[in-house]
């Protein structure tokens, strides 16, 4: 078996890649088989939908993922490798890819799967009637006219990708993106059925209208409470699939899930808060910790309407410093998270973690530094420093705050004010700038350290800091056309770590209890994009 | 009578407008709407959602589009948040669960709880009162978020007898717990009201005069006592069975069922103002239906009661 490419930077050499097989479960030697194969998760919630350009929730994209294939799939590291498309080519300004694709992909009900199928569903997912809340993809992935075309201004014909042959697909971009293949493992890139959308309209996804083009089907929903997808029979690499059914069970409460996986009725779930280190214990080889693509953050407000304060860089650089991550990370979440001293986690591809000063010190020099720069800026013990706090109501949140407020009070003699506000309104007035430093999180939407860069550019619309940097936005900006930006990103990076616009607090990890039986559980790929069909279980 | 309830249900109509009216307008003044979200949607985007589900529309016009819908088609909208679905599937969904265990455990609360009241009323400062009272003050104590983790406890990891949760079609091993933790605080409410109730009727002028003429005490009890006693509970039923009928939100999130108690929490949490509207809807309709019930039954047990 070819890997596809092992790292972005290798993918961004090659001009013409393709590839033999594709990843599949790979049975381990001395690993027999068990007889029933059914595979059974927990979700947190009820799935937005399984319609691949409406879905917009994580645990409806692993749905997605396992019932239909776009054009690349992601292996057990994240790496890219083939789907429907076998490879692809790009030219040398990298706007122009060709995606070749396999003869013998099907949809369920036998048809084959061609390039118009994808020219169909890029359309849908900009088009204004779909009204997609994930359309925005269309804009992160540049094809040209994305944006004329999701006003209305232009028609769905105008839109940069074309079906040169039943298998050959070309795309146009506007801006040069060398990770443009990334992006098609999205869920919102997975082509979809034409004709049965337009026989059934939005009862299409129903188990008995939908008709798919991944290892699953989904044969069964009860909303609420769980939706089942079976192996489908017509999916090209079926005889490499090794899992028959998978069963998602709707169980918001997490220790309730657990309970539940302790006896047995499930596979995996979430570890429930503050017991990763119990659990690890009790369940060393069922307890899993590893990367996540997310950073946790707070952002200081800089816009006209944040505090004074907060204008003045050494305020913000001591307040960063006087934060002892470790309290967060070792005592407060103690699940293997990660202190953040950079916005982009390490764990992104190709991105090397930068040596930022305040990183290399001590907590004891972090904190003189503290207090010095404090003092510099004018506040102590005749004038203090007093801002309010906020973040969305949660009993995570809020611990982490406390903590916060704690370091800060005692350390510098500042008062933290907490405030909460439940999450639809918290995001309203973080957006309207109605804060002083709030709380923030990001998940990367693709592999590659400019996801959680470009959000500090000051055209960015989830910059909610209003954080405006001519140098970040230039460097971002050729970073769009470089093949290797590492340079622009650490620069970035050092920017971040002088002018202080966000504290960064941790990184993600996420946490869960998988039983020992399931095998090939892709713990490599920090994005999370599992397929079933990789996954087998033992006896 | 016949007048009365007519006039009752008339009275019903505006109650429910003006209840439609308030919900709508107080969910849409919340902060944040249906699309707000983490990753704030372009405005091209927002505007084609939007447009897609009307709420670019003033406020009047899009109350009296949906009140359109409701009385013209019975039509409650879609959901803004589960794209696939419309607010009339998730209550043909949610509703026959909620229901379903929500039905039995009016029923078990009230057999259960109306014979500990009764037993421990006629056998007062026995034995069999002090325990009878007992059991219902400790079902009391214990609210259904104590009682679903001790049934699941007990029954799921220790004796691995049912499973921990989900609705299964309503199989009984499914239904066991969650009719035992909606049950038991309604059922010791039960016990208790219908206690009191039943002494005060027991120590009344009549009982004694139909203890006096030499009635056997069963009859005094079922015949003479009984019917009175109802009264204050007939007004606590009503209002528990709607309670109960209507979903609990503790039961649903614990047990995973899937009723209708946590599309209203969760609606209300993500903005899908359809569903929420369509839920209140559902839930005032029952409330004023089982008020009135509640009163046309007063008339039956008490004949100094008229209409």
């Amino acid at each position: 078996m070819k890997k596809f490419t092992t790292t972005l930077a290798a993918s961004l050499l090659g001009a013409t890649m393709l590839t033999g097989a594709a990843y599949a479960a790979t049975v381990a030697a001395g690993d027999t088989l068990a007889a029933d194969q059914t595979f059974t998760y927990r979700v947190l919630d009820e799935h937005s939908s399984v319609d691949p350009q409406i879905v917009e929730d994580v645990s409806g994209a692993d749905i997605v993922r396992d019932l239909f294939e776009g054009l690349m799939n992601q292996d057990a590291d994240g790496n890219l490798i083939p789907g429907v498309a076998t490879g692809f080519t790009t030219n040398d300004e990298k706007n122009v890819y060709t995606f070749t694709l396999r003869e013998d992909a099907k949809w369920s009900n036998g048809e084959p799967v061609t390039a118009g199928d994808f020219v169909y569903a890029w359309r849908r997912l900009v088009d204004p009637a779909t009204g997609s809340p994930y359309s925005w993809f269309g804009e992160l992935m540049s094809i040209e006219n994305v944006g004329a075309v999701m006003a209305g201004e232009a028609p769905l014909e105008d839109l940069g990708v074309t079906a040169i042959d039943d298998h050959t697909l070309e795309v146009r971009l506007t801006a040069s993106l060398p990770y443009f293949a990334l992006m098609t493992t999205h869920g919102s890139t997975f082509p979809s059925p034409q004709a049965v959308i337009e026989e059934h309209g939005d009862a299409w996804t129903n188990p008995e209208n939908i008709v798919s083009n991944g290892a699953y089907v989904l044969t069964e929903h009860v909303p609420s409470e769980l939706s089942v997808r079976e192996r489908n029979p017509m999916y090209w690499d079926n005889e490499n699939t090794v899992i028959e059914k998978v069963v998602a069970l709707v169980i918001n409460d997490e220790n309730t899930a657990f309970t539940r996986w302790q006896a047995g009725e499930l596979d995996r779930t979430e570890v429930p808060t503050g017991q990763y280190p119990r659990l690890s214990e009790e369940y060393p080889n069922e307890a899993l910790s590893f990367p996540r693509l997310c950073s946790y953050y707070y952002t200081f407000n800089l816009s006209e309407n944040g505090p004074e304060a907060f204008q003045d860089v050494r305020v913000r650089q001591a307040l960063s410093y006087a934060l002892d991550r470790s309290i967060i990370t070792d005592k407060v979440l103690q699940g293997g998270q990660f202190q953040a001293y950079t916005f982009t986690p390490g764990a992104t591809a190709g991105f090397e973690v930068p040596s930022v000063p305040y990183a290399s010190m001590t907590q004891e020099d972090r904190d003189a530094a503290a207090v010095a720069l404090l003092a510099d800026a004018g506040y102590g013990a005749d004038n203090p420093l007093t801002f309010d706090m906020l973040y969305n109501t949660s009993e995570g949140h809020k611990k982490i705050a406390i903590a916060m407020s704690q370091m800060w009070k005692q350390k510098l003699g500042v008062t933290a004010v907490l405030a909460n506000q439940e999450w639809k309104t918290f995001l309203e007035t973080r957006g309207n700038q109605d804060f002083q430093l709030a709380r923030g999180a990001w998940c990367g939407d693709y592999n590659e350290a400019s996801t959680f860069l470009d959000l500090l550019t000051s055209e960015s619309g989830y910059n909610d800091g209003k954080f405006a940097s001519d140098e970040v936005d230039a460097l971002m900006n050729e970073a769009k056309t470089l093949t290797d930006a590492t340079a622009n990103y650490t620069r970035v990076e050092q920017i971040l770590a002088d002018e202080m616009p966000v504290i960064p607090v941790y990184h993600y990890t996420a946490v869960f209890m998988l039983s020992e039986r399931v095998k090939n559980w892709p713990v490599e790929n920090v994005e999370q994009n599992w397929y079933s069909r990789d996954l087998y279980i033992a006896e | 009578m016949l007048n009365y309830t007519f006039r009752r249900i008339l009275v019903a109509i505006p109650t429910l407008l003006i209840l439609i009216v308030i919900t709508f307008l107080l969910m849409h003044s919340a902060p944040g709407g249906p699309f707000t979200s983490e990753r704030p949607l372009p405005p091209q985007v927002l505007a084609n959602i939007e447009a897609k589900y009307g709420l670019n529309d003033p406020l009047y016009v899009q109350l009296w589009e949906y009140l359109k819908g409701i009385v013209l088609h019975f039509d409650f909208g879609p959901s803004f948040v589960k794209k696939s679905q419309t607010v009339n599937d998730i209550i043909a969904q949610g509703f026959p669960i909620t229901l379903t265990y929500g039905g039995l455990s009016f029923i078990f609360a009230t057999l259960i709880g109306g014979t500990l009241g009764v037993v421990a009323a006629i056998r007062q400062n026995t034995f069999i009162d002090y325990f009878a009272v007992g059991i219902s003050i400790g079902a009391q104590v214990l609210p259904n978020f104590v009682m679903a983790p001790l049934l699941v406890w007990l029954f799921t990891l220790t004796l691995g007898w049912l499973p921990g949760g989900g609705w299964n079609g309503g199989a009984w091993p499914n239904l066991v717990m969650p009719v035992i933790a909606l049950a038991t605080s309604y059922m010791a409410s039960i016990a208790r009201i219908t206690r009191s109730s039943m002494l005060e009727v027991l120590n009344s002028n009549y009982i004694r005069t139909a203890r006096a003429k030499g009635l056997p005490e069963r009859t005094v009890i079922m015949r003479h006592a009984l019917k009175p006693s109802l009264v204050p509970l007939i007004s606590y039923l009503g209002v528990a069975f709607v309670g109960m009928i209507t979903g609990s939100v503790i039961i649903d999130v614990y047990f995973s069922t899937g009723g209708l108690g946590q599309s209203f929490v969760n609606s209300a949490l993500s903005r899908d103002y359809s569903v929420m509207m369509g839920v209140t809807i559902l839930l005032g309709s029952l409330t004023v239906l089982f008020a009135l019930l509640a009163d046309l039954l007063y008339a039956w047990v008490d004949p100094k009661i008229r209409y």
